[in-house]
């Protein structure tokens, strides 16, 4: 067994409080801050998702909301057609197809736009994986039966035998236990061979040429996963809010879920879950107590930009490893 | 055959200015072969070309007997080409024997493997540490790479060479910003592997190159206007005249 | 197919491919000088329209608050440029990326604190309002042309700076050697400053054309922001060329296919089928081509030689 690491330990304790606060909220009768903790262990796994190409790939990636609201629609679009008709191969409220379907489609999105935008660096990078998250959302927004710009309803959560998501408990139970199936992976395919290239093409891409890693197939296969994992968060979300639109997908969403690495800890383990919940729990603070809540909230963001290298998990950890 | 690289007519330009023009150039096998030239020859334009990270505009290179000039660099490592860089590129975020090992993780096996710890892989690692021991950085293997001297970086550099077991390296100015006794001590070192390996040597450091060479080619202007003996290339007129003159 | 429509619809492309050239413009000359990304180059757009809106009721006169609109913008730019990007140009991009996204938040809200959440007409003076009448009896309205009759005017005003004055020669050269410029002894920050203030009242000019049409609202930018950036990306980031190029290109392109991409699939499938996939296609289509350039050209269209 490898040692554990005084992140790995951060990772730990972030998890285990997040296993116990809620649930105990709950029953104290506290929902609204069940709720709170459902998005935030939802956006932590999309922040986890793009930590691994964004923190440990160096490929900074401004699209990932699209991954989120492509999973939330693989969701939606299969129930809407199982109540209204339409579209019957996919027509279902079966979780493992939904679920299925959003990993897959998300994959595969991943893998036809990582094609084209890996062959690029540094700012062309940014840019052209925030145009195609641009795109899917004007392709969403275009298609009427979905509700366009209005965003769609989901009337029937996802079915799982066993459970019922229907039930906040278990659904946030559900998002937690993903998210520590995540967070473990991600630890995993980090350490791994794998992810000592996907590393060392991100501390130095020339080298690992002249080693004779083919940096981008590695890039490419770490952007699919991204971009995997990236929808099942979508598609847990669309379960949670039950209310899916393109503006899921909007380029300020993307903003947020970088703002979320960077502010936890780009590559770090506990970073993506610290940077979601101060991320969320500020909003929250802030938003209920001004309407003009994104003055401080965009001051915050610069500041920490500016001041805080690292992150979070760099100041708790007091130093910053690979 | 006794050349393990030959490279035949190159030629490459950026804008209006010639890099490269006409080089003709051939390594024999497990000979140390440095090029000389003064600054702005194209020495790293060159390397450039030959490691696959530049293409020439025209020209061949043949590695082996095998046409190699549009390969990428990533597919001519596996073929037995290794470089270093003039200025040390390290994975600077990683430690010392992580970046070892990654030379040697190339070399064996594929690295499309997401779940096994990388550094529980003992080949990899003890490798790694035996050449670290070899070129002095034992001690520090588990350091950040940061943290390490200009000088053991370039140590480094040579233990990733040697990491990828290659049969010809390519070494951009190895002595670069070293002081007198790292420099001293580099010429150990590559006086050790010497024989082993053949050896590309770009330098700017006469005496390193010419205690070191078997052959030495000197570069002006892009083109190869002799090659020799060390001897020989210090009675050559032209080269007195176009390069040792000058200094 | 109708040709007049054709013409109108020609001219409105040609329109919406100037305003992305102002915009994009500026992007791209930030980038290939202070090498900053600057997403809050949309914010400056939205504020050089609230401005222009507040002075055209001040002035009396949508001609007049342009003029002194454009002013201000560059001052708002130049103080940006002093308190937030400064700090940034040694940071990588990514750093940039996110405090400029915050800067977006920053402007939104202060926009909102000061002229309130609902977006604000601009009525044009008389002379600008009506219709004009075409050879062909084709009407178009008259402000319509005067944006591309303005965009044209930035676009050859900007072609001769940067070409032909002094300014323009201390930009090519610091975009290509910024230590050389420094060595002559220019003052570097200075230029900066004036560089990324040029772009601001270039974005703002292009919210100021747009808001009498659209009127101005908090987040106008942050649609056409992306749009530019895919002129940019098409164009080749830092290529004043390129950008004017792929500017009108990615213009004419989104307008036509929005209006004629049903009729154009109607030759080769059924009119139902094409009327369910032309809006779809038609909203992706400057991605869509965004890709297939890059797939072949990753680096854009005309890249800048050196940098």
């Amino acid at each position: 067994m490898e040692r554990i690491s005084r992140q790995d330990w951060i990772a730990i304790i972030v998890l285990a409080l997040l296993a116990v606060l809620p649930p105990l909220f709950l029953s104290m009768g506290q929902s609204f801050w069940m709720d709170l903790a459902t998005r935030l262990v939802i956006l932590a796994i999309a922040a986890s998702s793009l930590n691994l190409v964004l923190g440990y790939g160096g490929l900074v990636s401004f699209g990932h909301a699209a991954f989120v609201g492509l999973g939330a629609y693989a969701v939606g679009i299969p129930a809407h057609h199982w109540l209204y008709g339409g579209m019957d191969p996919i027509a279902t409220t079966n979780g493992f197809v939904q679920i299925g379907l959003a990993v897959g489609v998300c994959a595969l999105f991943a893998l036809v736009t990582g094609l084209i935008c890996l062959r690029t660096r540094g700012v062309y990078f940014i840019m052209i994986t925030m145009a195609f998250a641009q795109m899917v959302y004007y392709g969403i927004v275009s298609i009427e039966e979905y509700g366009g710009d209005d965003g769609l309803v989901i009337d029937s959560r996802s079915e799982f035998p066993g459970i019922s998501l229907d039930d906040p408990l278990q659904l946030y139970l559900l998002a937690w236990a993903s998210l520590v199936v995540v967070v473990v992976l991600v630890r995993m395919i980090v350490n791994s061979r794998f992810g000592m290239v996907l590393k060392g093409g991100k501390g130095n891409e020339q080298r690992m040429a002249t080693l004779g890693f083919n940096i981008y197939a590695y890039r490419l296969v770490a952007y699919v996963i991204s971009g995997a994992i990236c929808g099942y968060a979508g598609a847990l979300l669309g379960n949670f809010t039950t209310f899916i639109s393109p503006e899921m997908m909007d380029w300020g969403r993307s903003g947020e879920l970088m703002f979320m690495v960077i502010l936890g800890g780009a590559a770090t383990l506990a970073g993506p879950i610290l940077g979601a919940t101060v991320f969320i729990v500020l909003e929250e603070a802030l938003s209920s107590w001004t309407v003009y809540w994104h003055l401080p909230f965009g001051l915050f963001l610069i500041l920490v930009v500016l001041y805080v290298r690292g992150g979070l998990t760099g100041l708790l950890s007091g130093k910053k490893e690979d | 055959m006794g050349d393990i690289l030959r490279a035949e007519g190159l030629n490459k330009s950026f804008g209006g200015i010639k890099a490269t023009d006409d080089l003709h150039l051939a390594v024999a096998t497990n000979e140390l072969h440095a090029i000389i030239g003064p600054n702005g020859a194209g020495k790293t334009t060159l390397i450039g070309q030959l490691s696959g990270l530049q293409y020439p505009d025209t020209g061949t290179i043949y590695y082996k007997d095998r046409d190699i000039t549009r390969l990428p660099a990533h597919r001519r490592a596996p073929l037995g080409i290794a470089r270093s860089f003039q200025i040390t590129s390290l994975v600077m975020e990683m430690s010392v024997i992580d970046n070892i090992a990654l030379a040697l993780q190339a070399k064996s096996g594929h690295s499309f493997r997401f779940f096994r710890p990388a550094r529980s892989e003992k080949a990899l690692r003890d490798g790694a540490m035996a050449l670290l021991e070899r070129v002095g950085l034992g001690a520090k293997a588990h350091m950040p790479t940061v943290a390490l001297s200009h000088g053991e970086h370039r140590n480094m550099e040579i233990a990733i060479a040697l990491g990828a077991q290659a049969e010809l390296m390519l070494l951009d100015e190895p002595m670069a910003g070293l002081g007198a006794e790292e420099s001293l001590q580099m010429v150990e070192l590559l006086q050790s592997i010497k024989g082993q390996h053949s050896i590309l040597l770009i330098e700017h450091d006469m005496d390193a190159v010419f205690a070191l060479a078997d052959r030495i080619s000197v570069l002006v202007y892009g083109h190869i206007i002799a090659t020799g003996t060390p001897d020989e290339i210090r009675s050559n007129e032209a080269v007195q005249h176009a390069y040792l003159g000058e200094e | 197919m109708d040709v007049s429509l054709l013409i109108i619809q020609t001219l409105n492309g040609l329109q919406l491919g100037l305003l992305l050239f102002l915009v994009a413009s500026g992007l791209t000359l930030v980038f290939g000088i202070l090498d900053f990304v600057n997403l809050a180059h949309a914010a400056l757009y939205m504020v050089g329209a609230f401005i222009c809106a507040t002075l055209t009721y001040a002035l009396g006169n949508f001609i007049y608050a342009v003029i002194v609109s454009l002013p201000i913008t560059a001052a708002v730019g130049f103080v940006v440029e002093r308190f937030v990007a400064r700090p940034l140009y040694a940071r990588g991009h990514l750093d940039q990326v996110l405090a400029t996204f915050g800067l977006i938040l920053v402007f939104e809200t202060l926009a909102h604190m000061i002229w309130g959440p609902a977006g604000i007409a601009v009525p044009l003076p008389p002379a600008l309002d009506g219709q004009t009448l075409l050879p062909g009896a084709i009407e178009i309205p008259t402000f319509r042309l005067v944006i591309i009759g303005a965009g044209l005017a930035a676009a050859g005003g900007l072609f001769w700076l940067v070409n032909y004055t002094r300014l323009g020669m201390l930009i090519r050269a610091g975009a290509s050697n910024r230590t050389m410029v420094g060595a002559l002894g220019i003052n570097i920050q200075l230029l900066f400053s004036l560089v990324f203030a040029l772009g601001a009242a270039l974005a703002g000019l292009a919210g100021m054309l747009i808001a009498p049409i659209t009127e101005a609202s908090i987040g106008m930018g942050n649609s056409i922001i992306i749009t530019a950036f895919v002129v940019i990306i098409v164009g080749g980031i830092g290529s004043m060329k390129g950008a004017f190029i792929a500017a009108l290109l990615i213009g004419l392109i989104d307008t036509l296919g929005r209006s004629f991409l049903d009729d154009l699939f109607g030759l080769f499938m059924s009119s139902d089928a094409a009327e369910n996939a032309a809006p779809a296609v038609s909203a992706m289509l400057i991605y869509i081509i965004m890709a297939g350039v890059l797939a072949f050209r990753p680096q854009g269209l005309f890249p800048p030689k050196v940098r």
